[in-house]
């Protein structure tokens, strides 16, 4: 336990929602629910999970950008969600994010220097405009922008160059650790295919720690070491990349493995799928007892007393969240592993 | 491509330019597309490469500075000369087009019943009854959960994955001979997006449907379609069926899109990118618009555009040097450095 840099405990963030009469009760919103983990120090973990599923709203608990209402996050032994605002504003430059819709989360009227060079104006405002700017420039380099655009504006950038200019932003503090949230959704696979690349250089180059929040199982197989599965926001699957993805162990992430697309004709016809019926349920009235009893091909009556413990699953690294993990990994190798 | 093959919709030398204050934008440029009876072709390529463009030319969906080249021939009529009240007759019967985002097809006003059933009183002359309960039926074919009550709600009281569902519905009832699908389950999570897929897949063989696909995800590509349009700078680069496509392509920038994709069943520790990025259509690079991202350019790339020709039976490309080799059916040069480089 000591080793680890990050230590996420029971975390919970739950949004109070406005009422729909002055007499009725606000409801409550439970976007992450009681989310334990360890990462370690250049370990990436990937999180993965349906639109509404809580993963921007965990990363940025964990990073406090948004408040979390319980649970504890221990940075380097320290715990986060005590520091006072000036200990934060120092821890800060640790830790980093990237978002999703590169130009969107740029200002239009900052330059690139400006938006780079925001995070260490805040995180160490004695420096001079000189040093920054070299850092400025050197974050540059390390994302590949030429420098002479650093005067430029964000909206002269394609999608792939915005997202450059959203991860020199991140690493210019020279954080430990980023939050990637869906850092190349918005992008064509080959500008992703870019980023994707140069996220991983940078991670080996400056001993990055990374939280990848994405919704492509592909991306996340390609970038994680280990992955977490997040349903309705509980963590129904976690562990290492290799045994999640070759022996998944909750039926959740065997249906998501088995609707992702695969692009190799043979493949796709053969493949067995197991179909997910409708949409998740609200997170404001989550079925009781197992949350994914609603769309779950082998629910049975006692899933619905109890939400069931993340447990190891025998002879494996991960845990799951299913009363029946042991009958999930038995019933076969017919999902996304067929060719692993 | 063989004489025989019986064409639906068919697009001949057809071009969609804009004219802007910058210049004009040639965002489609001599196209040629077949498309048959029943069969299931994706339109694949990147942002801007024009395969959006192409289809809201054919259905006359063109913002006002577009001008459009080349003929259209849909059932043996020219679409491109029609008026627009004859072309809003085509549209809706026999052909009909669904969007990324369900709301632009939906008046968020209307109930779903009111909006299915005057599709059908509008286009087949349908009594109101009439047209209601073949709406009820619909929206149970294609599996909205609950029906009955679905049908008497407004579009924003469905999820995401339903509304698209009622869109689908929506454009099936008249029973149209091709659904042009513009991407249409980007916006939806995976599990979503392989109910809708399997609703085409089912729907369009069930009504005997010919379905385009256009979208950007060469793995919905893999699991649904028979013929694949690659698209390039407004061009299609390559063209075939979809195993053929898949296994050889046939020209680097399809083999080139296929390697940066990472796959969901496979360990793997890198993806190669594409260097650059796609070019801009006001001025469009000279000779093949891929050679300045292609690693197999050589001086005649730059030179002399390649044409669209046929490499082997039922597939064509546009190269001028193709990794199958027409005659043989085999790879060609490119093929084997292709393979040394892997
Ligand atoms: N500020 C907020 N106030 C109220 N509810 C919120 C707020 N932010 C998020 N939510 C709700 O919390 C839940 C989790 O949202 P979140 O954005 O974390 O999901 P996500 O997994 O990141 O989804 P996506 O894949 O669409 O980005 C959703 O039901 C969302 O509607
Ligand atoms: N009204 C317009 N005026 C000028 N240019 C336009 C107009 N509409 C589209 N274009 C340009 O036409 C080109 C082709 O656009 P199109 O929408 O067909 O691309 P696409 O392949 O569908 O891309 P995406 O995957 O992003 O949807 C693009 O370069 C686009 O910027
Ligand atoms: S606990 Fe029950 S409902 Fe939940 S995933 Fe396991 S079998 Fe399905
Ligand atoms: S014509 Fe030349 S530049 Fe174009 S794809 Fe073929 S080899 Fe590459
Ligand atoms: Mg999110
Ligand atoms: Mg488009």
């Amino acid at each position: 336990m000591s080793e680890a840099l990050l230590s996420v405990q029971n975390l919970s963030t739950v949004f109070e929602l406005r009422a729909r009469s002055p007499f009725a009760k606000a409801p409550k919103l439970k976007a992450v629910s009681d989310v334990s983990f360890d990462l370690k120090e250049g370990e990436t973990l990937g999180i993965v999970g349906e639109s509404g599923c809580g993963k921007s709203t965990l990363g940025r608990s964990i990073l406090r950008l948004i408040e979390p209402t319980a649970g504890r996050v221990v940075w380097q032994g320290r715990e986060l969600t005590d520091l006072s605002a000036e200990e934060m504003r120092k821890a800060r430059r640790d830790l980093s994010i990237i978002f999703q819709d590169p130009i969107a989360s740029l200002d239009p009227r900052m330059t690139v220097a400006d938006i780079i060079g925001e995070p260490l104006r805040v995180a160490e405002p004695s420096l001079d405009r000189k040093t920054r700017r070299q850092r400025v420039l050197k974050a540059m380099e390390e994302v590949g922008l030429a420098p002479e655009m650093i005067n430029r504006y964000p909206h002269e950038f394609s999608g792939g160059q915005a997202q450059r200019i959203g991860i020199a932003r991140a690493i210019i503090t020279e954080p430990k650790l980023i939050v990637c949230d869906e850092p190349v959704s918005a992008l064509d696979v080959s500008i992703q295919a870019q980023i994707i690349n140069l996220l991983r250089g940078l991670k080996e180059r400056l001993g990055l720690t990374l939280i990848f929040i994405s919704h492509d199982l592909s991306v996340v197989r390609l970038v994680s070491d280990r992955i977490l599965v997040l349903y309705l926001g509980r963590v129904v699957e976690i562990g290492p990349r290799g045994d999640v993805f070759a022996r998944p162990a909750h039926p959740y992430t065997r249906a998501l493995l088995s609707a992702a697309p695969i692009p190799d004709p043979d493949v796709a016809r053969s493949r067995k799928r197991i179909p997910l019926q409708g949409d998740p349920p609200s997170p404001i009235n989550p079925p009781s007892g197992c949350a994914f009893r609603t769309r779950c091909p082998i629910a049975r009556d006692v899933c619905a007393k109890e939400i069931p413990p993340l447990i190891p699953v025998e002879g494996g690294t991960h845990r799951s969240a299913c009363l029946f993990a042991e009958e999930v990994l038995r019933s076969g190798d017919d999902i996304a592993s067929a060719s692993v | 491509m063989a004489d025989t093959r019986e064409t639906l919709l068919s697009l001949t030398d057809y071009s969609v330019a804009f004219d802007t204050p910058d210049g004009v934008v040639q965002a489609v440029s001599n196209l040629d597309l077949d498309i048959a009876p029943g069969e299931t072709v994706a339109v694949v390529g990147e942002s801007g490469s024009g395969k959006s463009q192409t289809f809201n030319g054919v259905f006359g969906l063109l913002a006002r500075n577009a001008r459009t080249g080349g003929a259209v021939n849909f059932l043996g009529r020219d679409l491109l000369s029609l008026s627009s009240k004859e072309l809003d007759k085509v549209r809706g019967r026999d052909m009909a087009m669904v969007f990324q985002d369900p709301m632009t097809a939906l008046n968020p006003a209307m109930k779903i019943k009111r909006q299915l059933a005057e599709t059908l009183e509008i286009h087949r002359g349908k009594s109101r009854r009439e047209a209601e309960r073949e709406a009820l039926q619909m929206l149970k074919q294609v599996g909205i959960p609950d029906a009955e009550r679905r049908i008497n709600q407004y579009p924003h009281e469905l999820s995401g994955g339903m509304r698209q569902r009622v869109v689908i519905a929506m454009a099936l009832l008249c029973q149209p001979k091709l659904i042009v699908a513009d991407e249409p389950t980007t916006a939806l999570d995976v599990t979503i997006q392989a109910q809708i897929l399997d609703l085409f897949r089912d729907l369009t063989q069930s009504f005997r449907t010919a379905l385009v696909l256009i979208t950007h995800d060469l793995g919905v590509v893999a699991g649904i379609a028979d013929r694949v349009a690659v698209m390039y700078a407004g061009r299609i680069v390559e063209e075939g069926k979809v195993d053929d496509l898949f296994s050889r392509p046939a020209m680097p920038y399809t083999a080139a899109l296929m390697r940066s994709i990472p796959r969901v069943d496979r360990e793997a520790e890198a993806v190669e990118p594409i260097p650059g990025r796609p070019p801009n259509l006001i001025h469009p690079p000279s000779g093949c618009p891929f050679h300045p991202r292609c690693r197999f350019a050589e001086e005649k790339c730059v030179r002399e555009r390649p044409p669209l020709g046929e490499v082997s039976a039922g597939r064509r490309a546009a190269c001028w040097f193709p990794f199958i080799d027409a005659e043989a059916g085999t790879g060609g040069e490119n093929a084997l450095a292709e393979t040394a480089n892997v």
